[in-house]
Order: C-alpha cells, then structure tokens, then sequence
C-alpha cells in the first residue's frame, strides 16, 4: 500500500464532488472507472494535489514523486525537446544533461525527429506522446493520467497506451481514469470504480471484468459493453 | 477648401523634403515614446502576469485599479508629473522639469496601467490552459507567470502597442511637463496643437500624416509578426 484515502471528500459552493472516499492504493497499476461525472478525475486531482480536500486526508506512507498526464496536453509555444525540457529545468537539471534526457525521453516515446518542431504544431497523439515524455522525463514513482487517450484517434491511442505500459515497466505506479474498458483490461491490475462522487467498488481488474462484486458494477459493465 | 489642398501639398513638400524641423520633431516623438513604452513594458508585464496567476492579498484592489488606470487622462498625469519635479517639488533637485526625461516619466506612468491590464487579460486566459499542468511540474507562481508571459510573447505585443499609441498620441501629458520648447522638448502631438493655434497648416499635417503613418506602421508589423506566429508556434 503506497496511498491510504479516509473519509476523502470535495465539495465546492455546496455541490458534493467527491464524498467518503476511503481507500487503499497499493496496486502498480490501478484503472478509475466510472460514467461522466462520477468523480474519476476529481479524484485523480486529489490525489496529485492540484485539488485541496474540504474533508478528509490522504496519507503517503513513502514519499513518492509524481507526474500526471492530462486529456488535453498544454504545450507551451516552443520545440517538442524545450516543452519536455522545461520540466527537466524546474528541477534545476541542467545544461547538456537537461537536453540529454530530455532528448532520451523522446526517444522512448517514438519522436526523436520531432524534437525542433514547434510542439503546438503537432497532432493531437504527438503532442499526447510528448506530454507523456514530458512527464517520463522526470522519472517519477507515480504517474497520474487523466483520460490519457479520450481525444485521440485509435492508432494514437494504442501508441499511447504502449507508452503508459513501458512506464509501468521502468517501474512507476500508474494510476489513470479512463471510460475505455478495454483500455482499463489492458492495463489495470486492479479497478476502482465511482459513481455519483463515490467510490462503489474496488476490485483486482480479472475479477472486475469476470464477475463484480456490487450489482452497480454489473449494471455499468452492461451498459458500457459494446 | 482651397486652403486645405495648399495646405496639404505643402505638408507633402514637407515631409519629401525630409525637413530638418520636422525630423526632429518626428525623432523626439519616437525616442520619448519608444523609451517610454519599453519601460511600461518591463515593469506592466510582469506585474500583470502576476495579478494573473499571483495569490496575494490586495490581488483585486489592484487588478480593479490597473483596468480603472487605463482610462487616466494624459493632463492629470501631467499635473501630478509636474507637482513631483517642479523645484519645489520632492523629486525637485533632479532638475528635470521641462526635459525629455520629465516627458518618458510622464508617458510611462499613462500607459503602465494599459500595459499592466492588457498583459493580465493575455496571461490570465493562457494560465486557464496550463495552470494544472504547470503546477503538476511544480512551478511556483512566480515562475509560471514569467513562463506564461514567454509564451504569450506574440500576443503581448497588442500591450504594448497600446501603450506606444495611447503614449504616442497624448498631448496633455507632454505639454505641461515637457513645455513644448522648440528644439528641447517639442514632440509631434504638442506641435501639431502649437502650429494649428497659430495657424501653420502645413507642418501640423504634415505631422500628424507622420503620426499617423507611424502607428499603422507598427500596427502592421506586429500584425504580421503574430500570423506569423500563429502558423509557426500554435
């Protein structure tokens, strides 16, 4: 267990965004289902600190350190190897080491020949991979994404999730939200499912998938089954 | 209407002519507005990039003020330039009264305000775009509005064009504290009101054909400078 939610909950002017969330995260690899509005990205949020709870707490047992990927990747109005340079910079890395692994994160995404290219200019699944590198860069222990693949083509969503893979290789935890069941058997050791700001299950991914444990499980499997 | 088409074609002899007298007047006007504009510039956008994405107490009163400022009236800007260097002012000793500093002092406390708000509404809507993302990598909101005003270079330039037209193009501001001397501190706007009271036609129009000319000028290049940005960065 590297992450323990209690009574985890987040309203803003009066309307219950996330409510009691209270939760073991100890899977490498942990998919956050649920239908829009379920919470699944507030819950995210949360956890990487972007948001502040208005009740309850999180307890990180070890410090780890984090990067998140979003839906949509905000690339600054530079090349590819300056936008996942820059965060490479904030962490004081610097000079020919900076570009060096920035130019090596590039590489494991797939676009060392995008590298000058201005980042803005790129399709969406190249500026998605480039994020991600972006991200890799930093080598975190965590890696938080946000419906990683939900505007992109489905070439560039296989590509993309490739990517997520070999993170979750080089050895970071990954937790992502995503509406893709196929993408969360994929990937997912375990599932945590939400509906209505609440966490309604939490189960190993096989089992998930097999037989859920709550009836609400089956009725989303149902629906979003294609 | 006869006046007028002599008026005219002397103020295009003029201007062909390359006139020493109007160069002058022409080189001033730019060198005060120019200096004027840069020093708005270095010290508006920061600070509007700040009451972007800055969280500090007094963060509205200010922004409130910087919109209000933008609408100050050149003449009491001047009045209160001129109460502040006048020999009996505090900053009296300097001596700059009636000087080319005295004017870039006046224009740069008109127009900081334009640039301070302009530079906010740029930075405010790019910090919409990247503010998750940016605090995800962990920049501190210091760094993240210098980031955010480097990625808004091209559209800041709109800010600061403002501010250059708005200073350029002022005369109460320059005439009280510059005085409008010939040859020292007489700028196109101040001439153009000078010549027109007594009745010089053709220099004023000729001037302000000039004035004119030089902030469609600017207007054009920075125009062109952002739709060639827009199709090399996004």
């Amino acid at each position: 267990m590297w992450l323990e939610l209690s009574d985890l909950g987040l309203t803003e002017n009066g309307v219950c965004i996330v409510a009691d969330v209270t939760l073991k995260v100890g899977a490498g690899r942990t998919a956050i289902l649920g239908p829009n509005g379920a919470g699944k990205s507030t819950l995210l949020r949360l956890m990487h600190g972007l948001l502040k709870p208005s009740s309850g707490s999180l307890q990180w047992p070890q410090d780890l350190s984090q990067g998140m990927v979003f839906q949509r990747p905000a690339m600054l109005r530079t090349t590819a190897l300056a936008n996942v340079e820059y965060g490479l910079k904030l962490r004081g890395v610097t000079g020919a080491e900076r570009q060096q692994r920035a130019m090596d994160a590039l590489r494991r995404v797939g676009l060392p020949e995008l590298a000058g290219r201005p980042a803005r200019r790129l399709s969406g699944g190249e500026q998605q991979r480039v994020a991600l590198a972006r991200a890799w860069a930093l080598e975190p222990q965590l890696l938080f994404l946000d419906e990683p693949t939900a505007s992109l083509d489905p070439a560039s969503g296989r590509e993309v999730e490739r990517i997520i893979h070999e993170i979750a290789e080089a050895g970071a935890r990954i937790v992502m939200t995503t509406h893709n069941l196929g993408q969360a058997r994929r990937i997912a050791e375990e599932v945590i499912l939400m509906d209505g700001g609440r966490v309604l299950e939490q189960t190993p991914a096989d089992e998930f998938f097999r037989q859920p444990r709550t009836e609400a499980a089956r009725c989303f499997l149902r629906e979003e089954m294609p | 209407m006869h006046e007028l088409a002599t008026s005219l074609t002397l103020a295009g002899d003029l201007i062909a002519a390359a006139d020493g007298r109007l160069a002058a007047i022409v080189w001033l006007s730019l060198k005060v507005s120019l200096t004027a504009t840069l020093i708005a510039c270095l010290i508006g956008m920061p600070l509007g990039a700040l009451l972007a994405v800055g969280r500090f107490t007094g963060r509205r009163v200010l922004i409130v003020l910087t919109n209000g400022l933008m609408g100050l009236p050149p003449v009491v800007v001047g009045l209160l330039v001129y109460l502040l260097l006048s020999r009996a002012g505090p900053l009296g000793q300097c001596g700059l009264l009636f000087s080319p500093t005295a004017m870039v002092i006046a224009q740069t406390i008109l127009i900081v305000p334009i640039v301070a708000a302009l530079a906010r509404q740029v930075v405010a809507d790019a910090w919409t775009e990247y503010r998750e993302q940016l605090r995800s990598l962990g920049a501190s909101r210091t760094r993240a509005a210098m980031t955010l005003l480097w990625d808004g270079r091209f559209s800041l330039t709109t800010a600061g064009l403002a501010g250059f037209g708005r200073a350029v193009a002022e005369v109460g501001a320059v005439m009280i504290v510059g005085g409008n001397i010939d040859g020292v501190t007489r700028v196109m706007t101040t001439t153009i009101a000078l010549e027109t009271s007594k009745g010089d036609l053709p220099l004023a129009l000729a001037l302000g054909a000039i004035l004119i000319a030089v902030v469609l000028a600017l207007n054009t290049a920075a125009f062109l400078l952002r739709q060639w940005a827009e199709r090399r960065w996004g």
